[in-house]
């Protein structure tokens, strides 16, 4: 394995493992607040029960996301050197004011975790909200900073170096808004359905459980809506890629040649030397029409720029695939339960559905890898769209392949632990009947 | 020397306070893990939770004090983070690996409370971590110090990516930084104990640390005088070095003699003043530069207007921040210690005839 490939490996690997607990960062302390809200408002104790469950799993589940978080920081000069030479200035600002919100989140985690009795119920639920408030806001400036990556902006290339720089410019690049309202609303809809899942398979369990309906409920509150909003962000953000970078759509789209009244193509398997992509199903100007609004539009195959300017085409395409399928079936499982709720029948009176959220736990956090493998990899030969490329920036270190074995081994050791300890400490003891009382932590 | 322009000496000046608020924050919650490493004798176990109970709440917000200093690294003087992250590539790794080792066992063993023995395995990786990282985390200061990052020739790996940190010199700063953390650690246990024979045990783990200290002080100094030359300089011949070597001795005899006569609060004031000012004349011997013997602060910061928008987004980080963190150590540090009482049973603290010093 090339020093390349290792870099672009652990720095993979790297951010698909923070990703999970990143974006459990931003879900969790909502389901949080609003369990404790409910308890609070109705007074009943079952909910601060809740409360309790879930935040000892984000507990855990946050504090493996801000070490794995530290090492990414560190990472992109470790293995990007030159880039963030380049980058740091630019796009400082997103990063630094994630360090504050960040920083507002641990401090406010560190008092919802273990302040329940040492501050009044008002303060603490307004605690929650400042985790929460401050999480989605430092996930959104994470993704503001990708976005620059995509539509870079804000500075002048002349000779290599970059000339009049604009921070404020780079901030609000042309792909913040896409991006932010995707990632933002795909980390509420794997953290609602996964929870909203996993409460589901305890149903099947313990029907007619109050504990478990009552998280079941929450659960969707939160997860439903942003699995029927998620489609539609997609589709603008697909909307804005045809636009701004051809390249990668069309290797989403495994379109090898430049086409007026493209097909859309479903499945399939891109081949890069026959030029096509064998065994899709084809809907005809489909592409076209979803691209550009247009059945007669022309949508840009890989064949507009040169072979050395293209992304690994297959997994772009499949995983792109695998983030649209799934989506597509979140969005039908929350159809359902919205269809329930607006019939005014319970949710976990249908086992077909309660077994249809639990297979669709998973999904939400699936869809997220397979996206940012969509857009990381599409974006490549390239780390900053058309102005540097990822070869030019990677250390001068020799044999990476040695941290990249190490850093993946070390998440292995962790992804282990971290399900075995949510399995044993968390779901295992959950209570069978309705904990009445105020039992506490651990 | 006076040719640093202000805009770049103000961020510069954030960066020194933020990397002191992590040694004094973040520092001491490593310091803990070293103590629960070393507890010893028929209070082992209260020594462990006390550090436990010290730690839990505000570890993760202490730690964000690295992140801001990398940020703010890379973001105002990004050469400068682009030359340390090639040559010091290794040692930062492996401070990672601690760094991540860390955070997780002590979280790990916090919410694993099924078998004992898992929880004590937990509780080994995460003093192990907390003593080896801060030694990492030195090395890379007495590589940048040594004027070797700078100065790392491309001849061949060894020479490149392996000499420049691995001196002596290096390790002797990652030494002192591992019995610093720990003296700092042990000082605030003296007050955050709330049983005498308890605060004895810390106090007597403070004055040896804190004598440990000296010795490995004096062991900087002396190989600093082949391998850090320029330092030696800076630490004693620049205008303002001797006033604050005077302040930070001043400082560091106060905490002994406080530890001694068992004045905890006042050596819990001298002692982090004493390694602020530590850190601040390690800044003082190495200013103008940011990479001694290569690189100037001046000639790695970033253009005028990214440092003007940090320095407001800076300021306004921190109208919130400080609040914040005050809130935070109010509940966990101030009077805290009679919460934890109440939740362990005891009587609270105004049914108690006076709070003892």
């Amino acid at each position: 394995m090339n020093d390349l490939l290792a870099a672009r490996s652990q720095m993979g690997i790297s951010l698909a493992f923070h990703i999970i607990f990143a974006v459990v960062g931003i879900g969790m302390p909502a389901l949080m607040v609003l369990a404790e809200w409910h308890a609070q408002r109705t007074g009943d104790a079952m909910y601060r029960e809740l409360a309790k469950r879930w935040s000892k799993g984000t507990a855990i589940l946050f504090a493996v996301g801000a070490v794995s978080g530290t090492v990414l920081s560190f990472e992109l000069g470790l293995l990007w050197p030159s880039f963030m030479e380049f980058a740091g200035p630019i796009i400082g600002m997103p990063f630094s004011l994630e360090g504050f919100a960040f920083f507002t989140e641990a401090i406010f985690l560190g008092i919802y975790l273990y302040g329940w009795n040492r501050i009044s119920p008002k303060a603490h639920l307004w605690s929650g909200v400042a985790v929460a408030g401050s999480g989605m806001i430092s996930g959104v400036f994470v993704v503001m900073a990708n976005a620059w990556m995509n539509a870079p902006a804000g500075f002048e290339l002349v000779e290599g170096k970059a000339v009049h720089v604009d921070p404020i410019a780079a901030l609000f690049n042309p792909a913040v808004v896409q991006q932010t309202l995707h990632m933002t609303i795909a980390a509420y809809c794997a953290t609602g359905m996964a929870v909203a899942g996993i409460h589901a398979v305890l149903l099947l369990k313990h029907p007619g459980n109050r504990f478990h309906r009552a998280a079941l409920t929450l659960a969707l509150w939160v997860g439903v809506p942003a699995a029927l909003l998620q489609p539609e962000s997609g589709h603008f953000s697909a909307q804005w890629v045809a636009k701004r970078q051809p390249v990668k759509l069309a290797a989403m789209e495994g379109q090898f040649l430049t086409e007026v009244g493209a097909p859309l193509r479903i499945g399939g398997i891109p081949d890069e030397r026959a030029f096509e992509t064998r065994g899709a199903l084809e809907v005809p100007y489909a592409l076209s029409i979803l691209a550009f609004n247009d059945p007669f539009a022309e949508v840009k195959g890989l064949d507009s720029v040169p072979r050395d300017q293209w992304p690994p085409v297959a997994i772009v395409h499949v995983a792109f695939q695998l983030m649209v399928a799934f989506g597509t079936l979140l969005s039908l499982a929350a159809g359902w339960v919205a269809w329930r709720w607006f019939k005014k029948r319970p949710v976990d009176g249908s086992r077909p559905l309660l077994l249809c959220l639990a297979v669709c736990a998973p999904l939400g956090f699936l869809a997220i890898e397979a996206g940012w493998v969509v857009t990381e990899v599409g974006r490549q030969p390239w780390i900053i769209y058309k102005v540097m490329r990822t070869a030019q920036t990677v250390t001068p270190m020799p044999g990476l392949v040695w941290s990249m074995v190490g850093f993946s081994g070390l998440y292995l050791f962790l992804a282990v632990i971290v399900s075995w300890l949510m399995y044993n400490q968390i779901l295992r003891t959950v209570p069978d009947a309705a904990p009445l009382g105020d039992a506490s932590l651990s | 020397m006076s040719d640093t322009p202000p805009l770049v000496l103000a961020i510069a000046a954030i960066l020194v306070v933020a990397l002191n608020a992590y040694v004094l924050f973040g520092g001491a919650d490593f310091g803990g893990g070293v103590w629960d490493l070393l507890a010893r004798g028929p209070r082992r176990q209260q020594q462990r939770a006390l550090i436990d109970r010290a730690i839990g709440p505000i570890w993760e917000a202490n730690h964000v004090w690295l992140i801001l200093v990398v940020v703010l690294t890379f973001v105002c003087f990004p050469a400068a983070f682009s030359q340390l992250a090639i040559t010091l590539h290794i040692p930062i790794s492996l401070l990672l690996v601690g760094v991540v080792l860390r955070g997780s066992a002590f979280t790990f063993r916090s919410y694993d409370s099924s078998h004992q023995e898992l929880q004590q395995r937990w509780g080994v990786i995460f003093a192990v971590a907390s003593t080896v990282t801060p030694v990492l985390l030195g090395i890379c200061g007495g590589a940048l110090l040594s004027g070797a990052v700078g100065a790392a020739p491309t001849s061949s790996f060894h020479a490149r990516f392996i000499a420049p940190w691995a001196t002596p010199f290096a390790f002797a700063v990652g030494v002192f930084a591992l019995v610093l953390f720990a003296f700092l650690a042990a000082v605030y246990l003296t007050v955050e104990a709330d049983e005498e024979r308890l605060k004895e045990d810390f106090r007597r783990r403070a004055i040896g640390s804190g004598i440990a200290v000296f010795v490995a002080a004096g062991a900087v100094l002396y190989l600093a005088r082949e391998q850090a030359a320029f330092m030696v300089r800076g630490l004693i011949f620049a205008p303002l070095a001797l006033p604050l070597q005077g302040a930070t001795s001043i400082a560091a005899l106060t905490a002994l003699w406080a530890l001694v006569n068992r004045r905890y609060r006042i050596a819990r004031f001298a002692a982090p003043v004493q390694i602020s000012l530590i850190l601040w004349g390690w800044a003082y011997a190495q200013f103008p530069e940011i990479i001694p013997g290569a690189l100037s602060l001046r000639a790695a910061a970033a253009p005028d207007i990214t440092l003007k928008l940090v320095l407001i987004g800076v300021t306004v980080g921190m109208t919130l921040l400080i609040p914040s963190l005050a809130y935070l150590l109010k509940i966990f540090k101030g009077d805290g210690n009679a919460f934890d009482r109440l939740e362990r049973g005891s009587p609270p603290p105004d049914a108690r005839p006076a709070r003892r010093r």
